[in-house]
Parts: structure tokens; sequence; C-alpha cells
């Protein structure tokens, strides 16, 4: 599953893939979603893998539509956001900062 | 009150400044309005007028502006329509508001959307669906679809809202406005919850072409909090172009032509789109194919940098900050999968899915960067037609309105409703959409795209084609 995609059309993904990218990003997806994810995804995937058909040897990749670079503004302080504001947003305020449950064991 | 409804942004705003109205007046009227919306347009709507309302001489005159829910404005709900942010006030406010407060505007209520602005017909928003006023069975558009729905139906004055790759656009056509997408960079996109970055902006959505230009000149401007925003060579000015003597119009072969995967224009669209452009020979412009040979990987390669963007920017929705979290007696880790599992839609699901696959080790340059290559390529298109024409024009979407749920079970159906819009947004151009007619007693939308910083020129080429169209959106307004 590590392997580059072919350059032909998009295979389906499996099940196994969809569950590695639902962990990458941090997504508790069911049985349900898992399944109809594999057969959008792959849908979506099949059509845009198109543009690796066009020949695109020597061409610059754009990121920005404005060509603007190394923006920089003066190193000042600023007052910045109220402490007290700003975690009255949180949904688990602890001793100023923001609570969090425990870690738990690593992933690897 | 009816007449009250009536009157365009501008003419209110012309109105109280001659002390022939009171802005309390104007805002209760709406506000009103918006208190007993049965569209599902607002998500939020104001209690009362500020107290004092600004004052005659302000430039905006204390009309009251509807706001997409997801540009944070201070201690008012803000969640981009999504669940995620369920209960969050911000504390503080998107630069674009507030400079539209400054100049004498005043915060009428903020309206619904697709979640996190990915969508376009509305229909993923945690809100649920907002309706189509011109017939309730179908969609407004998306993802600005709550603005567009309240303008049209005269339950805001004006509106503003985001356009990624169509979102200001394509609402606007399919409910009968005028929706401008400037240049990227033209206003700050800070406090807008972000989508893709590279490509989100703001803009308005207004009655017509003359309250467009208004309420834009009051939202640009260099923001230092936004290392993106740039300063418009020239200040937005009210459009006055009575022809289009001299104006050369590109009608992209590429675009027109569709055909590939349901993609091809509506009868019903290109009648009016093709009345358009007689009415602009009329006006004496004159009209020629041009090409734009990527165009029609526009589409593919928005799909890649879009989603990809998105799945970083909505990293940080992990219930730590702000909105909800779904914790039990979970670890941290558990605690974010379960948080973003319950927080998030389909459709925001689905595009951080396909965002994170596409960014993932082994697939970033076959994807995201091949993506970002057609996108040089696109805008390497455009210049070669901006060289020989002024103006770029498509119909914006290549349908009008479609009934709720007709496109939900295919994502990919969905994301062809970007198939003319999608262009613009990838080279960072400055777009429009205005009505052009009806088909089937459903709004088409005409798009004009000019070259960067060419605002002004489109807004008076638009404001000289609308007054020879003279579409009335009275029948939307119940």
């Amino acid at each position: 599953m590590r392997g580059r995609p072919s350059l032909q059309s998009a295979p389906m993904l499996e099940r196994e893939q969809v569950l590695h990218v639902a962990k990458l990003a941090r997504l508790q997806l069911d049985e349900a979603e898992l399944r109809t994810m594999a057969v959008e995804l792959s849908a979506v995937l099949d059509h845009v893998d198109r543009i690796r058909e066009l020949d695109l040897a020597d061409v610059e990749p754009t990121s920005h539509a404005v060509d603007l670079a190394g923006v920089m503004r003066a190193d000042e302080p600023m007052p910045c956001l109220d402490r007290d504001a700003v975690l009255a947003a949180a949904p688990e305020p602890v001793d100023g900062g923001f609570g969090v449950p425990s870690p738990g064991p690593s992933d690897e | 009150m009816t007449e009250l409804i009536e009157l365009t942004a501008a003419e209110a705003v012309a109105k109280i400044r001659a002390r022939e109205l009171g802005a309390g007046e104007l805002f209760e009227a709406y506000r009103e309005r918006a208190a007993a919306d049965e569209l599902n347009a607002y998500t939020w709507v104001a209690d009362a007028a500020p107290d004092p309302v600004p004052g005659h001489d302000a430039p905006l005159a204390g009309v009251p502006v509807a706001v997409k829910d997801l540009f944070c404005t201070i201690g008012v709900p803000s969640q981009a329509g999504s669940k995620i942010l369920e209960g969050y006030r911000p504390p503080y406010t998107a630069t674009v508001v507030d400079k539209l407060l400054t100049a004498g505007s005043t915060l009428l209520g903020k309206t619904n959307q697709d979640e996190f602005a990915m969508g376009s017909s509305n229909e993923n928003s945690a809100f649920g669906p907002v309706l189509n006023p011109w017939d309730r069975r179908r969609v407004p558009g998306g993802s600005s679809g709550g603005s567009a729905a309240a303008v049209v139906a005269g339950i805001a004055p004006w509106a503003i809202g985001t356009d990624t790759g169509g979102s200001i656009r394509q609402p606007a056509a399919l409910c009968g406005i005028v929706g401008m997408k400037p240049t990227y960079g033209a206003c700050s996109r800070y406090g807008m919850i972000a989508f893709a970055s590279s490509l989100d902006q703001a803009g308005p959505l207004t009655r017509d072409v003359t309250d467009a230009a208004l309420l834009l000149s009051h939202m640009v401007g260099h923001d230092p909090q936004d290392s993106t925003s740039i300063a418009l060579p020239e200040p937005i000015t009210v459009p006055t172009a009575e022809d289009l003597t001299g104006v050369r119009l590109g009608i992209p072969e590429e675009l027109l032509s569709g055909g590939e995967d349901g993609t091809g224009i509506e009868p019903g669209v290109r009648q009016s789109f093709e009345a358009a452009l007689k009415l602009a020979e009329g006006l004496g412009a004159t009209v020629d194919t041009c090409r734009l040979p990527h165009a029609p990987h526009a589409l593919s390669a928005y799909y890649l940098i879009a989603p990809a963007e998105a799945s970083a920017n909505l990293a940080r929705y992990d219930g730590v900050r702000y909105g909800l979290r779904v914790a039990g007696d979970a670890d941290l880790k558990t605690m974010y999968e379960r948080t973003r599992g319950e927080g998030f839609g389909p459709e925001v699901k689905r595009r951080i899915m396909l965002g994170t696959y596409a960014l993932s080790s082994g697939y970033y340059d076959a994807y995201y960067g091949t993506a970002q290559k057609v996108r040089t390529k696109i805008a390497e298109d455009f210049a070669a037609v901006f060289a020989e024409f002024d103006f770029v024009v498509t119909p914006t979407s290549p349908w009008t309105a479609f009934e709720l749920g007709a496109k939900t079970a295919d994502p990919l159906a969905m994301y062809f409703n970007d198939f003319c819009t999608v262009p613009m947004s990838l080279t960072g151009i400055p777009a429009i959409s205005i009505p052009s007619g009806l088909s089937d007693g459903l709004p088409v939308g005409l798009q004009l795209a000019g070259s960067a910083f060419s605002e002004n020129r489109l807004l008076n080429a638009a404001y000289a084609l609308e007054r020879a169209i003279g579409f009335d959106a009275r029948g939307a307004r119940a």
C-alpha cells in the first residue's frame, strides 16, 4: 500500500488504505463510512488522475496565485488576545491553560 | 415596509444620508424579516439594532449586512456551518467584517453555508439546507447559499460570502443576484475560518452591480494580519459605463463545449448565455471564441489542491481549544479521533481524507505537485487570452438550481457545479456573476472574468450588461 499509484488509472482503495489515511487524519470512521469512503474516494481519484496524462516536464509549480515572497513584518511586540477570552471558548480550561486527557500509549 | 425592502442597498444608503430614511427603521424592517426567515438562510439574527446606529454621515450609513457564518465576529456564534465549532463565539472579529462595521454598516445576522465552505448546494450544513426562494424544493447553490438566498428574498439588503472554487459566484447565479470574487489577496483572510488558504477570497453578494462595487470598496485593502493580502492599485469605484464599446469578450471553447462526465451546459442556460452575448454585441462589444486548453483539467487540480490545504487547515479542530469535544474516558488520541469523527460532516470528512491521501508519503509529487503544475499551465492559458481579450465570459453554472438531494449521492457529479468557476480561482483572477435571465422560471448566471486587479473594468462591463439585461428578481421575494 505504500507503492506509488499506477499511471493508468487509480486503483480501488482497499479498506486498509482507507483506515491508514483515517489514522493519519485522526478521524474515527465507522464501518459504513469506511465502505462508502473507499468507493467515493476511488471515484474522485480516478477522475483527478487524468491530470497525470499531461506533459508537465519543466513546468514550475504554482503554490499561490499572487506572486508574493518573503513578506516580513516589523518585529515589534503587540498586544495579543486576552487569555480569559480565549479560554472561555475551550472545552476544558485548566489553571489558565487548555486541559487535555492523558496522552495514553504511543502509536508505534 | 415593502417599499423599504425594494430599495437596493446603495439606494438605502443614499436615502439615509439624505435623511429621508432612518437607519434604525431600515435595520428593524430587515431584522423582523430575518427573524421570520423560512428559508433557513440565517444561523443567527441580531436581537436589536446597535445602539447608537451609525450616523447619516458614515459611508455605509447604518445599512445592515448579512455575514456568512465562517467570518469570525466577536461574541457572535461563528461555526462555519459545522458541528465541530458548536457554541463557538470568537474573541475577535474578521478584518473584512471589521472594515464594514467601521464604514458604518451593521451586523444583521450570520448566514448558513456548506460546512467549512465545502459544497455547492448548501446541503452540507450542520444547520440543515437552505431553500432557494425561487422554488423551495431546490438548492440555493453554495457554499455561500444562505447569503445568496437572503439577498434575493429581501431578508438582507446585501451580504458577504467567500469563494474558494465558486462559492460566491455559483449561489449568486442560482439565486439570481450579483456575486463577485475579487483578485486573490484583495480582501484580508484574517478571521475567515479557513478552507483552502491559497484560494479563499471574500466578496460581496448583492442585488445589483452598483451594490457589489459599493460593498467591495469597503472590504478591500492590505491587512498586516494577512501577509497574502495586497493593496489594489486603485480604489474600487461605483460603475457608470453605459456601453461596451471596444470591449473584447472571449468565449472559451473548452468550458462551453463540456460534454464530458455530464458537464454539458444545460440548453436553457446556453440560450440565456447566447442572448446575453447578443446584448453585449449590441452595446458595442466584440465576441470571439478563445482557448483555455488546460481549463478542463482545472477541476481535477482543484480537487487535489483544495482538499490538501483543507486537510492541513482543519487539523486544528481537535477538541482542545474551541468547539466540540467528545472524550468520555478516552486518552488524548482517541479523543481527537472521536471529536473529529462526530464533529465533521460527510463531505468534510471526504475532503480531509482526500487531502490527507494526496499529501501522504509517496503520493505528494504525483498528486499535489502535479496539480500545482497544472495551476501554472492554466494561469499561462489565461495570460495568453488576456493579451487579446478584455474578459473571459461563460455561464457561471452549467445548470440552474437543482432539486434538494438530486446530487448528494454522487460527490463527483456535485463537484461539476464548479466546472466554469474553478479555473479563475486557481489563477487568482477576479470574476463576477450577474443574472442573465430565467430558464423555466429559474435564474441563470453569467460570469465575466478579467486579469488580476481589473475589478473596476469588470464592474463597469457587468454594470452596462446588467442594464441591458434588465433582470427582475421580484419573483423571489414573497
